[in-house]
């Protein structure tokens, strides 16, 4: 990790030719203010609500890990860890910014509208986890490494030409950093100076294959440089920090100056999914507990605890609230009709084709039976 | 009326829709000041300005995602692909991706784009220029895939195109960009996707093609007709999904069938008429079904076109063939 940046200020972190990248900070590992400039104007409710929404994270996490185990939920990738990350870049937007997520970013979208029983249903594998409200400006959690990127650049060329005052906002990881799309997506986008926000969560490891393997470059953030773009290095384990880059970055391409991309150093305290995949074959040992002490709710509680502003009971009152909440979610999606092939091939076009038409007759015939 | 290109057909279908409808956007690769590689949108910037007809970046990945962007923000994209044998470079976009939006979200967005690509050899273009690989499109379900055969139907098909509310493929043989000149309408018309024209009835072998084989099969006819043999020519114009109404009723009409693809033996969607045909058909033949097509080799240098492209020879010879099996 690049030393902490206490020295530059938000615009001048955010110009194009900003070609240094050291790493962002505003709480240290101690939860004490290292980069008071930079500190986001926010009221007491709004810090106790990235709290309460990282503590939910983490507590979604432990409990999809459970459901995953027991057969309750299907894909899952763990998102213990990057919460900072995660909920820091979510809270500083609208709900009329688009998000496209990948495949980690479950918490963003439900925090971003998505009903939590829909976000249960995608990781069973179900179409109604993915069948949006209208208002939901969202697309469901991206497989395809970097076609996010690429969506982005429509999404966000789109809200200019509307002159929408909203920005499209995406995430990749570290690995997908090396994509052709990745470089297109921040590529065409600066081209345009469309309203873009790009995030990398460079969390160390693309399943197994270490951060220092995609490639030579000592930061990912710099790789802005390639489509003369602003790009920041922040700590990802610090929601301060994440959450006041996003609003600048925010507030920077909504004024017509084209999007920023974000590099978030953080970590996954886990597997990088649930389907077999053990951490513990490629890493080296050590490395967790080196990064257990920058755990983001252990200093921005620490912070909170300063103020004043949190304690163990509001916590615990958290934690049984999301358990509440996960367990009406859980029993919503089990109560949601089993799919239907006759409505998957109603759902290919607006109008169907003589071939789809016969297969749906065939399958309504048998699923009438 | 007036006798027009298929080229120009295809610029004043856009000019239409740009027209009629403002949430239309043409952008590719140079279609815009310099009108395109083939003048397919010359002038179209300079009428409707550089926020509906823009240029890109040189990267085929990044406009099939930006077009999939701005189908979510409510617009109708036109997105160019140079040559369709660029189309390796954006296939996560088109077939992982736009086809797959309205089934994956449950019906509940849908992304009316259309890709434009030139494809067809006869032309000497270099490599990766001509291949014919609509069979790859073809099979992805959720797009569907459009080629005309000449200015009339390209004019009325390309207005469908854009129209229709799911993707699709719309690919402009450059054989027949400027080979020949047609009868096309001044005002606005449609021609419904996924129909079939007959483009010559006939009694004794039917000929069930597209693109720039329609034309070669019209020219094998005339040859045919001398010798006695009366060919019907049923057009696709829709590679996917298939007329197989049309398809049936010439198999059932004649009871002999040639399948006719400029696309390798391998690739195409003659496998797949073929195949319909033997399942919803048969008792109808009096003869196996003829493919012609091809060599399955990767698309000739420029200066073998001649001798690898199918062509009417060809298709005499294999009609001849199942009119005498």
């Amino acid at each position: 990790m690049t030393n902490a940046n206490k020295a530059m200020s938000m615009a001048d972190l955010l110009r194009p030719d900003n070609f240094n990248f050291d790493m962002v900070q505003i709480l240290d590992a101690e939860g004490k203010v290292v980069n008071p400039e930079l500190m986001p104007d926010l009221s007491d409710e709004e810090l106790v609500q990235m709290m309460e929404d990282m503590v939910w994270e983490r507590t979604l996490h432990e409990r999809s890990t459970a459901l995953n185990r027991q057969g309750r939920l299907g894909f899952y990738a763990p998102t213990f860890g990057q919460e900072a990350s995660q909920i820091g870049s979510i809270s500083a937007l609208t709900k009329e910014d688009f998000i496209l997520p990948g495949y980690r970013d479950v918490p963003q979208l439900i925090k971003h509208g998505l009903p939590l029983h829909k976000a249960f249903l995608w990781s069973r594998g179900h179409v109604e986890g993915n069948n949006y409200p209208e208002d939901l400006n969202a697309l469901p959690p991206q497989i395809i490494i970097g076609a996010q990127y690429v969506q982005t650049i429509g999404v966000a060329l789109g809200m200019k030409m509307r002159k929408k005052q909203t920005v499209a906002v995406t995430w990749t990881g570290d690995g997908g950093s090396s994509q052709g799309d990745f470089y297109e997506g921040i590529n065409f986008t600066g081209a345009y100076k469309a309203p873009a926000i790009f995030f990398i969560q460079n969390n160390g490891w693309a399943i197994s294959t270490p951060r220092d393997l995609q490639t030579a470059a000592p930061t990912l953030a710099q790789k802005a440089v390639a489509a003369g773009i602003p790009g920041i290095v922040v700590d990802g384990m610090d929601i301060l920090a994440v959450y006041a880059i996003t609003k600048a970055a925010r507030e920077y391409a909504v004024a017509g100056n084209g999007p920023v991309l974000i590099e978030t150093l953080c970590y996954r305290f886990g597997p990088h999914t649930l389907s077999g995949d053990d951490p513990k074959r490629y890493q080296p040992e050590g490395v967790q507990d080196e990064w257990r002490a920058k755990d983001p709710l252990i200093r921005f509680r620490k912070y909170l605890e300063s103020k004043n502003l949190w304690s163990q009971e509001k916590e615990d009152q958290v934690i049984e609230r999301t358990k509440e909440e996960i367990k009406e979610a859980i029993k919503m999606a089990d109560t949601t009709p089993k799919q239907k092939i006759s409505d998957f091939l109603k759902n290919m076009y607006e109008t169907p084709d003589f071939v789809t038409q016969e297969q749906i007759s065939k399958f309504e015939a048998k699923e009438n039976k | 009326m007036a006798q027009k290109t298929m080229i120009e057909a295809i610029t004043e279908a856009l000019a239409i829709e740009l027209r009629n409808d403002k949430e239309t956007l043409i952008f590719g690769e140079d279609v815009g000041l310099n009108g395109g590689v083939f003048r397919a949108t010359q002038g179209l910037q300079a009428e409707f300005g550089e926020d509906r007809v823009f240029n890109t970046p040189l990267a085929e990945s990044g406009i099939g995602g930006m077009a999939i962007g701005l189908a979510l923000q409510g617009f109708r994209p036109i997105p160019e692909i140079q040559f369709f044998g660029f189309v390796f470079e954006v296939f996560d976009s088109v077939a992982a991706q736009a086809a797959r939006t309205r089934y994956r979200m449950g019906g509940s967005r849908n992304l009316p784009i259309t890709f434009r690509a030139p494809f067809g050899g006869g032309v000497h273009t270099p490599e990766l220029h001509a291949d014919n690989l609509e069979g790859l499109i073809a099979q992805n379900p959720g797009i569907k895939v459009v080629i005309p055969s000449g200015p009339y139907d390209a004019k009325g098909l390309l207005l469908s195109s854009i129209r229709d509310n799911d993707p699709v493929f719309f690919l402009e043989h450059m054989k027949l960009y400027r080979s020949f000149r047609e009868e096309v309408p001044e005002k606005e018309y449609t021609i419904p996707l996924g129909k079939a024209n007959i483009v010559k009835e006939g009694t004794d072998v039917s000929i069930i093609t597209y693109g720039a084989m329609v034309r070669e099969a019209l020219k094998a006819a005339e040859t045919l007709a001398k010798e006695g043999i009366s060919v019907e020519i049923l057009d696709l114009r829709t590679v996917q999904p298939l007329d197989i109404e049309a398809i049936v009723a010439t198999t059932e009409k004649t009871g002999r069938v040639v399948m006719v693809q400029e696309a390798q033996r391998q690739g195409g969607v003659g496998a797949k008429v073929m195949a319909e045909i033997t399942e919803r058909a048969v008792l109808s033949l009096e003869a196996p079904i003829g493919l012609v097509a091809a060599p399955d080799t990767v698309f000739p240098f420029g200066q073998a076109e001649h001798d690898w492209l199918p062509n009417a020879h060809d298709i005499e010879e294999k009609v001849r063939e199942i009119h005498a099996f």
